[in-house]
């Protein structure tokens, strides 16, 4: 029995005969109509263009992490900022810090999962090509480089173990060093010098993304403004050895500096995901057992990609607030209208009763109606929360990515929100004395 | 019509009273009302202002319940009917007509029309046809799609009639009908009333117009909410 007046109520030929009425009647008052509905456009557009441009900032910060791979951590040398450190430098004038081989010694024999290790040491001067020279960092590294760090060799290819072994004058240049260097000519087969030794290039491989996301700052001139952002070039590091000996000498501002450091960079490679985090942890004791001072830093990609993750999570909480209290305020917007509405028609509310409409026909009635408007609302705020993202990416060069959910989402939740403000105004003209509201003027 | 008693009443009502509760006092607004009405029966209830005319059309037009006593429309004692029961029967067995005409204003004559047979569930095509042909009735079938502000005060009026029509009720109820018209539209409509009831139609009409009367077979005198009188002319020419 309720099924049957449920179907009655609710089929095709009816619903689409309430659609158009509610056409008409909101057609009667387009302007009212149309600010309401705005209240639920933005909301709709704001949270769409949010979660776009939310998520393309996350995808990109996400990008860089991954790049510098999820298995990885990466060990730096840095010079501890300790005030006891200066004295010291002081007295012996030779500063010496940073990750040796023996924490590498260490790290492969007792951490479990360690697949490779990769160390690294730098040499910042200046690189030339005749007369053409920017300043620049030196990697010495080993062969499995690129593949572990995720750098694809563009043009040539990398060194190998053998010029590794036999400590050959070969290099890599990053791309934009490549660039920079030999602007005209092709730098494969010619040769660069460092102080008074040269490298002949014989490939061209992929910035590092760390530094490339860098570049920024160096706009900003908070970096070296004299070091080339995302210059590099990389030689076996057995050569660096040989070239640039244990201690580094850097002409800096006026005066020399001299620093030993065994090793500037050291990327460990662990064999499953699961086991990065514990390896990172036994890292970190070994290494606090090894350096009295904090003369290095840790980098676990995973970590941060998980941090990434979270922050990225907090955001759309935070997103999420916003986009319940504006679609809120729209709701409040139409509820208030249909309030308005309802008593304004409160003579067609009689009428129709007197013609034989039932309490459910006018509650369906005002509640199509609201629904229209929100719905509205929301294609219009669709829209325009599609329209919005390519703009800014067009303009701002910023990456935003639309998930094929998020104007479902927000569409669904403007017609939810027409639903919850519609039901009281509608109950509300379905209340009404029939005789009363045909009294009304 | 000739003999309405040998027939079953279409209305019939048994001890009707209406109480108004206001502040300390209770109004009766009916009291004591017994009366039947006879299919074919074209009626005018008149007495003065306050006597409880509209108060009998809304019970008799389901649109209100009798604080006491029994009201049986085709025999069904619509007098504990619920809500929803009520509309069923306004909007199958009533026709309103009102003073101010009451169209609905977003909606174009013929759409006017259709209202009670869409709450009734008649379908798109049949209902626009029954419109049509009823608006051709009343004289606007040239004014199909107009709204009811671009119609004239008995134009409208005309709409209204066939709108009572379209669900073809039992009874037609009309509450002051010509009240806001004109007396060449006001005439317009008695004549559309008269061959209304000539084609069989029961019409109650409620008038403060003594020349009205003239025109019915049966006239009802309220005073104070009571019956004071209830004549049928029996002279009427068919
Ligand atoms: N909702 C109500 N609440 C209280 N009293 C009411 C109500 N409706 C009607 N009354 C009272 O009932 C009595 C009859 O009213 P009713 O409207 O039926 O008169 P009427 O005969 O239609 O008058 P008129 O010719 O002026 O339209 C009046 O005394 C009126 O004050
Ligand atoms: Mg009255």
């Amino acid at each position: 029995m309720i099924q049957h007046s449920l179907l009655r109520e609710f089929s095709l030929f009816r619903l689409k005969r309430s659609v158009l009425l509610g056409i008409k009647s909101l057609w009667m008052h387009k302007l009212r109509s149309l600010l309401t509905a705005m209240g639920i456009v933005f909301g709709v557009c704001s949270v769409i263009a949010m979660l776009a441009i939310g998520e393309g900032a996350s995808h990109e910060a996400q990008q860089q992490i991954k790049e510098l791979g999820s298995q990885n951590v990466i060990l730096r040398s840095v010079k501890a900022t300790d005030a006891t450190t200066a004295g010291e430098q002081e007295r012996s004038l030779i500063l010496e810090y940073g990750l040796t081989y023996r924490d590498i010694a260490q790290i492969q024999a007792t951490v479990p999962g360690v697949l490779v290790t990769i160390p690294a040491r730098e040499v910042k001067d200046f690189i030339w090509n005749e007369s053409r020279s920017i300043d620049s960092s030196t990697l010495g590294t080993v062969p499995w480089f690129p593949e572990m760090r995720n750098r694809s060799v563009v043009r040539g290819r990398f060194f190998t173990e053998i010029e590794m072994n036999t400590r050959a004058p070969v290099c890599i240049l990053s791309k934009s060093l490549a660039r920079h260097l030999f602007p005209l000519s092709e730098p494969i087969g010619d040769t660069v010098r460092i102080q008074s030794s040269y490298f002949r290039v014989i490939g061209v491989i992929a910035d590092d993304p760390a530094t490339a996301s860098a570049e920024s700052e160096d706009k900003n001139g908070r970096a070296d403004p004299n070091q080339g952002a995302g210059m590099e070039m990389l030689i076996p590091i057995s050569t660096l050895e040989d070239h640039f000996g244990e201690v580094l000498f850097k002409y800096r501002s006026g005066s020399f500096e001299a620093e030993k450091v065994e090793l500037h960079e050291v990327t460990v490679r662990i064999d499953e995901p699961e086991s990065v985090m514990p390896a990172s942890q036994a890292i970190r004791h070994l290494l606090e057992r090894n350096h009295k001072k904090v003369d290095y830093e840790m980098i676990v990609p995973l970590d941060l990609l998980r941090r990434a993750e979270r922050t990225k999570q907090i955001f759309n909480i935070v997103l999420g607030s916003i986009a319940a209290i504006s679609l809120l305020v729209g709701g409040i917007g139409i509820m208030n209208i249909m309030l308005a509405t309802v008593t304004e028609r409160t003579r067609e509310i009689g009428i129709r009763r007197a013609l034989g409409a039932k309490k459910k026909d006018i509650v369906v009635q005002f509640l199509i109606e609201t629904v229209m408007l929100s719905g509205a609302g929301g294609v219009i705020g669709v829209a325009l929360g599609l329209a919005i993202p390519l703009v800014i990416t067009h303009f701002a060069e910023m990456v935003t990515i639309i998930e094929f959910w998020a104007p479902a989402l927000a569409f669904s939740i403007s017609v939810i929100t027409g639903v919850l403000f519609g039901i009281y105004p509608a109950f509300r003209a379905a209340g009404m004395n029939p005789v009363e509201a045909l009294r009304h003027e | 019509m000739a003999s309405p008693p040998t027939s079953e009443p279409v209305i019939e009502l048994r001890g009707v009273e209406k109480h108004y509760q206001m502040g300390d006092t209770l109004v009766k607004a009916l009291q004591g009302v017994d009366l039947k009405i006879f299919p074919g029966d074209y009626i005018s209830i008149l007495g003065p202002s306050g006597c409880g005319k509209s108060t009998m059309l809304n019970i008799l037009g389901c649109l209100d319940q009798p604080s006491v006593g029994q009201y049986l429309l085709d025999g069904l004692d619509v007098s504990k009917l619920s809500d929803d029961d009520l509309s069923q029967v306004r909007g199958k067995k009533l026709g309103f007509i009102f003073q101010s005409y009451n169209l609905i204003q977003q909606l174009t004559v013929v759409e006017n029309i259709e209202v009670p047979l869409y709450y009734q569930g008649v379908s798109e095509k049949e209902s626009r046809e029954i419109a049509v042909e009823l608006a051709t009735r009343v004289g606007l079938g040239k004014r199909l799609d107009h709204r009811p502000t671009e119609l004239s005060g008995g134009q409208q009026q005309r709409v209204a009639i066939a709108r009572a029509l379209s669900n073809n009720p039992s009874v037609i109820l009309a509450d002051e009908a010509t009240g806001n018209l004109d007396s060449k539209s006001g005439g317009d409509i008695l004549e559309i009333f008269d061959r209304l009831n000539a084609e069989g139609k029961t019409l109650i009409l409620i008038t403060h117009d003594e020349a009205m009367s003239q025109r019915t077979s049966r006239t009802i005198r309220l005073k104070d909410g009571e019956i004071a009188s209830d004549r049928r002319r029996e002279e009427k020419v068919p």
